[in-house]
């Protein structure tokens, strides 16, 4: 019996990840996040997340099937991720016209007019988020009420925005934090917010098993957090009374959702670890300039988005350490 | 806390299937082709022609410059012919022809087994010997011995390592000889030392061999200057670079050559022949081959003649399995496949490895999505993703730029990319013009 031999270049095995399986990590990773969602803000939340991923899958199918007129990737897991990510940044009730806009810019804009999944400059998810911050300003700052039993009909102020509002008109810390989340709750998420970024906990739980799971490196959420910390740190130094406490920074807002799963994209974050601490540092820096100085009460997304044009130029520059090099 | 290499690095699964099974030695073919370029360097010339009787360890083909070597007959009979067939590159290349009739070996070959201790401590003299007897490294780069032994013109060597490490998954030859005759690798050290003028020797293996480890380590002591060191196991440790600075903690540098830090290298298997070609006159014309593989029947350790067809090593492991996707002359990460099974064993072959089908075949290429996996594994701390992309676009003075000559080939990229990029494939055509590039700048 005559066999015909594969024969092609070295090296003849292969591990075992996949980027599929790398995708698929990343959504186990959010799903505590997503039924903690769920638990807080109703069946809003879920039905949010499920549109956000319907429209980013089938806009992805139909744009590269029809118009690109590529074999279509949607297998790949990446925009079923930009779907959640979508979801997790917006309020629980958004209405779903809009959310199918985001997703089609995410996907469309963000994504595919690049050239698809490798090529983008920016973060998808952010890109269709901030899309629809600025168009829609209203709709996308109506925070509902967390609760345990479910979501009000009232619409609330997220921690950081009575943090922005009353620090603007003048009122002292020391009476702004009666109406504040305890640090607890703010841990765990017993607070308003958008959708996935309630609960520092469950994203830091997240965090965790992606990173024993090989998927991210510390660099990235370290870098970013620490930044923040201690620049927001160094203020309330200087004047507690105009700057609340490095905790509030850290544990409300977009910070642990846009530290751990939005910034560690891997496509738009720079190729070593050097880099990635810079990279982290960047963003952390214009995230607490925005807050403190800025007219937003939060600023991870617009920082994110500019230091994911920096990255390019962030691989230019930073090296991996070479063998024999000195 | 083992010692081991800084930068980059895998694990695949070691499948060392061959680890417990002692050396056999396989029965004499009906006929062999030795090829006479089997080392890095200029091909030997043919000193035999068609209808020549011809003794095992007779000379057969002549050096033919000092980066050269020369080709002995690994078995007694008449040459048939001086012509060409392919071998594991694929490629035609020139050998003889030899039909085998009988065993009979010349005259200088001392064929005992009993170990042999004292030499002439020459430098020189060992030096030549080595060059007579056809040594090249034999952990598969097949460069001359006895070109290494003579350092370049100001540089002096510091320190004799000893490559026991054997880091390819499935291949179990320099293990086994280290268990087997431990004794002979380390008198084959202390000839090296001579000739080399050091009074330091390191053997560095890799820790997935204890018993091998433990052995060397008590044996060792009563030799001067030897030294065993146990390295993590990890890929690519068996690389000169890798094991010079785990064992040492020095880089060669960018370009250069171990004996820019004093260190000079040898496989244990090129140890050995050299053993047995000062102690016992014996040129170097047969080599143990590990066959093995998850489906083949009877995975062993063989000593083989050079010239040898490969296919005789698999039937008497048991036959190419059903569905048997690649036949590779080598490890899993750096061998070549085979495109037939009728290739001659050269003095390079450590190993032939069958994979199945579902194996064998390379997944879809995907795009990059720039995980960085591939830069954080090189061990040379180079940017594999980039490379490719410049090579491809042909770019050739930013690869340049970007030291992808210092690339080791080791395969660590290509293996563990997510989108199953053919990182290596293009860094090779990359290197391969560059090379070109600096060459033509030279003249």
């Amino acid at each position: 019996m005559s066999n015909l031999f594969t024969v092609s270049p070295s090296p003849h095995i292969h591990s075992e990840e996949t980027t599929r399986k790398i995708m698929y990590r990343v959504v186990y990773a959010m799903i505590p996040a997503l039924l903690w969602s769920v638990f807080v803000f109703g069946l809003d939340a879920l039905w949010i997340t499920l549109i956000a991923v319907a429209a980013c899958l089938a806009f992805e199918y139909v744009i590269q099937k029809y118009l690109l007129k590529v074999s279509p990737s949607i297998n790949d897991g990446s925009a079923l991720i930009t779907g959640i990510l979508l979801a997790f940044n917006v309020p629980a009730n958004l209405p779903w016209w809009i959310m199918i806009i985001g997703a089609l810019i995410a996907v469309g804009v963000g994504k595919l007019s690049f050239g698809g999944i490798g090529s983008n400059v920016f973060n998808p998810a952010l890109v269709g988020r901030v899309f629809m911050l600025i168009s829609f300003p209203v709709h996308m700052t109506s925070w509902p009420v967390a609760s345990d039993d479910g979501i009000d009909a009232l619409t609330t102020a997220t921690p950081l925005g009575i943090i922005k509002q009353g620090l603007t008109a003048g009122t002292p810390v020391s009476e702004l934090t009666s109406e504040l989340p305890s640090s607890v709750g703010m841990l765990l998420g017993n607070m308003s917010g958008s959708l996935g970024e309630v609960s520092a906990l469950l994203l830091i739980l997240g965090g965790l098993y992606m990173l024993y799971k090989k998927v991210i490196t510390w660099h990235i959420p370290v870098s970013i957090i620490a930044t923040v910390a201690a620049v927001a740190a160094i203020f309330w130094i200087i004047d507690p009374q105009s700057y609340v406490s490095p905790i509030y920074h850290v544990l409300t807002g977009g910070l642990m959702l846009g530290a751990i799963f939005m910034a560690t994209d891997m496509v738009t974050s720079p190729m070593t670890t050097r880099g990635q601490l810079i990279f982290g540092a960047g963003i952390g820096i214009i995230t607490i300039s925005i807050r403190l100085f800025g007219a937003y009460p939060e600023g991870i997304s617009f920082a994110i988005l500019i230091m994911n044009a920096f990255t390019p130029l962030i691989n230019n520059y930073v090296k991996p350490k070479r063998f024999g090099e000195n | 806390m083992l010692k081991t290499f800084k930068i980059g690095g895998i694990h695949p699964p070691e499948n060392k299937l061959t680890a417990g099974k002692p050396i056999e030695v396989l029965p004499l073919p009906t006929s062999v082709f030795i090829p006479v370029g089997q080392h890095i360097g200029a091909p030997a010339v043919p000193v035999v022609k068609k209808g020549d009787t011809v003794r095992v360890g007779q000379v057969i083909a002549k050096s033919s410059s000092f980066v050269s070597t020369n080709i002995h007959s690994s078995v007694s009979g008449t040459v048939k012919r001086v012509d060409f067939l392919a071998d594991s590159s694929g490629y035609p290349k020139q050998g003889i022809y030899i039909d085998v009739q009988g065993d009979e070996w010349i005259e200088e070959i001392d064929r005992s087994t009993e170990l042999v201790r004292e030499f002439n401590p020459d430098s020189e003299k060992i030096i030549s010997k080595i060059q007579e007897a056809g040594i090249v490294g034999m952990g598969g780069a097949t460069f001359p011995t006895h070109v290494k032994l003579v350092p370049p013109k100001g540089m002096k060597a510091e320190v004799l390592l000893i490559n026991g490490v054997e880091c390819e998954p499935y291949l179990t030859s320099d293990h086994r000889l280290m268990l087997e005759k431990p004794d002979e690798i380390l008198v084959g050290i202390t000839i090296l030392m001579k000739a080399l003028k050091v009074e330091k020797a390191v053997i560095g293996i890799e820790n997935n061999k204890p018993d091998a480890i433990e052995l060397l380590s008590k044996k060792c002591k009563e030799y001067k200057g030897i030294d065993v060191i146990a390295l993590k196991v990890k890929y690519p440790q068996g690389g000169e670079k890798q094991l010079i600075k785990a064992v040492t903690g020095r880089e060669v540098p960018s370009g250069g050559l171990p004996i820019a830090v004093g260190a000079v290298v040898n496989n244990v298997g090129t140890t050995f022949a050299v053993y047995e070609a000062v102690q016992k006159n014996k040129p170097l014309f047969e080599r143990v081959v590990t066959v093995t593989g998850k489906m083949v029947p009877n995975p062993s350790n063989l000593l083989v003649r050079i010239g040898t067809s490969t296919s005789l090593l698999v039937e008497a492991a048991g036959g190419i399995p059903e569905k048997t996707g690649k036949i590779i002359s080598g490890g899993p990460m750096m061998g070549k496949a085979l495109a037939s099974v009728n290739v001659p064993v050269t003095k390079g072959s450590s190993g032939v490895l069958l994979i199945p089908d579902e194996e064998a075949a390379r997944d879809q290429v995907n795009p990059c999505i720039r995980c960085s996996k591939c830069v954080s594994v090189c061990p040379m701390g180079l940017e594999p993703y980039f490379l490719m992309t410049v090579s491809e676009k042909q770019i050739f003075d930013r690869a340049e730029e970007h030291h992808i000559m210092d690339c080791i080939e080791c395969g660590s990229c290509s293996y563990i990319c997510p989108a199953s990029r053919p990182l290596l494939d293009y860094i090779r055509f990359g290197k391969g013009k560059v090379g070109q590039i600096l060459r033509s700048r030279k003249k």
